[in-house]
């Protein structure tokens, strides 16, 4: 479903991703983890279309298709989702309303009927119980005035509502306590299905008990540089990520000037 | 001499040698007033850049038009479209409208329901020129020393308009229309409505005035309305300008407050290629409170201009300015917000606030609120912003599937909600949500969802 190679990546002049090659495919659920400034939320961005990024070298196919030749909007009707690890406040945009939106517009680019306000709603309430959502949460702005736990149960919810092939979780279980963490997991466990793929970056092995990956990586210095099951990430939580530097290559000496492509430029 | 002046010139010079003026016929002091100002105008001329109020406004399109002065009977397909968009702008079902189509009141279009005993709401016109003036009409014979040309210009030809009355105690549930129309059909017609709204000790209102103009149409819009507040009267006044993108609109509110006196004005403004929204506001009494708004849309190459002027004269009067722009293309925002606390004029609570969302890279917005302090024991706040959209906010949306073009829609509406939701009269408020949501190529789709089978949710926005 998802093929990544060799990507190189910048913001501004520091090259974050220096090489990532991942390959996930439909049904499974992949783990990546790392430690700070490995380029483990650059990656989840860059998949999105962000703007600030630059990919200056490699490929990445969703489905088929050239995802970097896509514009935010054209990866999402594709069914690429992100949740976002600081999900954005939108004061003056109901949720309920914002949902809708995404949704038809998904629906509109499907070739399929876009749903009517009561169809929606009924849909959305049924998604919402899901994460445990109240639905006054629905009528308020999108996001503004949530907590830190609030903002990633919505984020699961614009999930289930928008129902993508991909899912890329950034940092969603950070600064959940353990029952937010138990109701996000949850969640995302629903969704889980063979003909979607889930990629969860994170910091904590703690997560990968509740949503149990098929297969776990390691990023380093903007690239992948281990891969195992499930029992990685065990090992990681108990001896750190400190030993991984050692077996890997120098850093490349300066970033290479390949012609920068912007992202989420291409109509 | 520019053309307006030279075109006007005739009438006001017949005024200024007491000859007769057409339609205008009157008292003595009505006469008075009109010569008065028109002599005004010789002597100071129209203003300038280099008026404080005016360095941003570009005044030489409306100067070089020739306007034609007075209105006279409408064709018939203007009388057709008027009909038309009363009702399409009508907020109330049930309360009383007065409608002016270029310049002239329609008897037939208004409509006076039954108001309480001593509650007047009528054209201004005949009062003003009846043999017996009525007595609030003869406010023209108090009114100030103009302040500018086109106050002076209002003056001199002013035929019909709103009169206003709520005594002493009297509570009004239905909003009172205000609806001034333009189909000048093709001719370059300046209208001068000047309205006058007073509102009695202890009285409660709601005053909701429409400005409209025919798509396309070319014409100068002139209105003064004075609004006089007794002691604790309650008064919520909306004004929706929009007019011909094509057309001029000048407006001037001068409101006088008495004591624990309370005035809301809410103005939002999308039409026009040049306008002048001007709110002046005594705080005479103590205790008087005022709160002033506006939303203003300009795009193109418009340029929407708010002059405000709030003076406390009186202890213990609170004050609050809430502008808020959102400019596109090469269009120009200019709020410029003054506030003077008057010696004497202790535990004054003033603030002013003009924020400005930018579209583009060639909109333009001024903002200048300004304090004048001439008391201590005050508190005195402004602020004011200019920004962009915010580009977080943009991808979100994207990465959800909206396109962009509709995402950037989307969050220029939120923005406007936030100043939208002053607008506490539900009708108006969809009606200006519809427009808005027109002009950002959005269907109005953002209309409150209901809860299904449930109460009223806390916290809901809408």
């Amino acid at each position: 479903m998802l093929l990544v190679e060799n990507l190189h990546a910048t913001a501004g002049d520091a090259e974050i991703l220096r090489g990532v090659d991942l390959e996930v495919r439909a049904g499974e659920v992949h783990a990546v983890m790392g430690p700070n400034g490995s380029g483990k939320s650059t990656l989840a961005h860059v998949l999105a279309g962000r703007e600030p990024y630059c990919v200056t070298e490699g490929l990445v196919t969703f489905c088929g298709r050239d995802l970097l030749a896509m514009a935010p909007e054209e990866r999402a009707a594709a069914g690429v989702f992100l949740a976002f690890q600081h999900p954005v406040e939108i004061p003056g945009v109901q949720n309920v309303y914002f949902l809708r939106t995404a949704c038809n517009a998904l629906r509109r680019s499907r070739g399929l009927d876009e749903l009517d306000t009561k169809a929606f709603l009924a849909l959305v309430e049924d998604k919402a119980r899901l994460v445990e959502m109240d639905r006054s949460f629905l009528h308020r702005s999108v996001n503004e005035g949530f907590s830190g736990g609030e903002k990633k149960r919505n984020e699961v919810l614009q999930m289930a509502v928008l129902e993508p092939r991909l899912a890329v979780l950034d940092e969603t279980d950070s600064g959940l306590d353990i029952d937010a963490l138990r109701i996000v997991a949850g969640g995302v466990n629903a969704l889980r299905s063979a003909e979607r793929a889930i990629v969860i970056i994170t910091h904590h092995q703690r997560v990968l008990d509740y949503i149990v990956p098929d297969r776990v990586h390691v990023m380093a210095q903007g690239r992948i540089v281990q891969t195992g099951g499930k029992d990685l990430a065990v090992a990681l939580e108990r001896e750190g990520y400190a030993g991984l530097g050692d077996d890997l290559d120098p850093a490349p000496d300066s970033v290479r000037p390949v012609s920068p492509r912007p992202v989420g430029a291409a109509r | 001499m520019t053309a307006l002046a030279e075109h006007v010139a005739r009438p006001l010079a017949d005024l200024a040698g007491g000859g007769p003026v057409p339609a205008q016929s009157g008292p003595f002091w009505l006469a008075r007033a009109r010569h008065d100002a028109a002599r005004w105008i010789e002597v100071h001329g129209f203003p300038t850049k280099k008026h404080e109020d005016w360095r941003y406004l570009p005044l030489d399109p409306v100067l070089a038009e020739a306007f034609e002065v007075g209105g006279s009977e409408p064709a018939p397909a203007a009388a057709a479209w008027a009909k038309e968009t009363v009702e399409r702008c009508s907020i109330g079902r049930l309360g009383s409208r007065l409608v002016f189509l270029n310049g002239r009141f329609v008897p037939h279009l208004s409509r006076i329901t039954a108001l309480p005993h001593g509650v007047v709401v009528s054209n201004l016109g005949p009062a003003l020129t009846a043999e017996a003036a009525h007595a609030r009409a003869a406010t023209l014979r108090r009114a100030r020393e103009p302040r500018h040309a086109f106050a002076a210009l209002n003056i001199a030809l002013a035929a019909d308009g709103a009169l206003v009355e709520v005594p002493a105690g009297v509570v009004l549930d239905e909003a009172i229309e205000l609806v001034y129309l333009t189909d000048p059909a093709g001719r370059a017609l300046l209208t001068s409505p000047r309205s006058l709204l007073y509102f009695g000790k202890e009285s409660q209102a709601t005053i909701v005035e429409t400005h409209c103009g025919a798509a396309g149409a070319r014409y100068c819009t002139n209105a003064v309305t004075h609004v006089l507040l007794d002691a604790g009267a309650a008064v919520e006044h909306y004004r929706l300008q929009d007019e011909s993108d094509h057309a001029f609109h000048f407006s001037s509110l001068d409101v006088r407050q008495a004591a624990g006196s309370h005035f809301r004005s809410h103005l939002v403004a999308l039409g026009a290629e040049i306008a002048r929204h001007e709110v002046e506001v005594l705080l005479g009494g103590e205790g008087a409170a005022l709160d002033l708004g506006a939303l203003y849309l300009p795009q193109g190459t418009q340029h929407h201009d708010h002059p405000v002027l709030v003076e406390h004269a009186a202890p213990g009067c609170t004050s609050r300015q809430r502008y808020v722009g959102i400019v596109d293309d090469c269009a120009h925002g200019v709020f410029n917000g003054h506030v003077i606390v008057r010696p004497g004029a202790a535990g004054t609570d003033a603030s002013q606030s003009n924020k400005n969302l930018l579209l583009s890279e060639r909109a333009e917005v001024d903002t200048r609120p300004r304090l004048e302090i001439f008391t201590d024991d005050v508190a005195c706040a402004h602020g004011a912003a200019v920004g962009r959209l915010d580009a977080d906010a943009l991808f979100y949306l994207r990465s959800r599937g909206v396109p962009e073009p509709r995402a950037r829609g989307i969050l220029v509406r939120g923005f406007a909600a936030q100043a939208l939701e002053c607008l506490t009269l539900a009708p108006l408020r969809a009606r200006a949500e519809g427009l808005i949501a027109g002009r950002l190529g959005l269907e109005n789709d953002a209309v409150p969802v209901p809860v299904l089978g449930g109460s009223p949710v806390p916290g809901a926005r809408r």
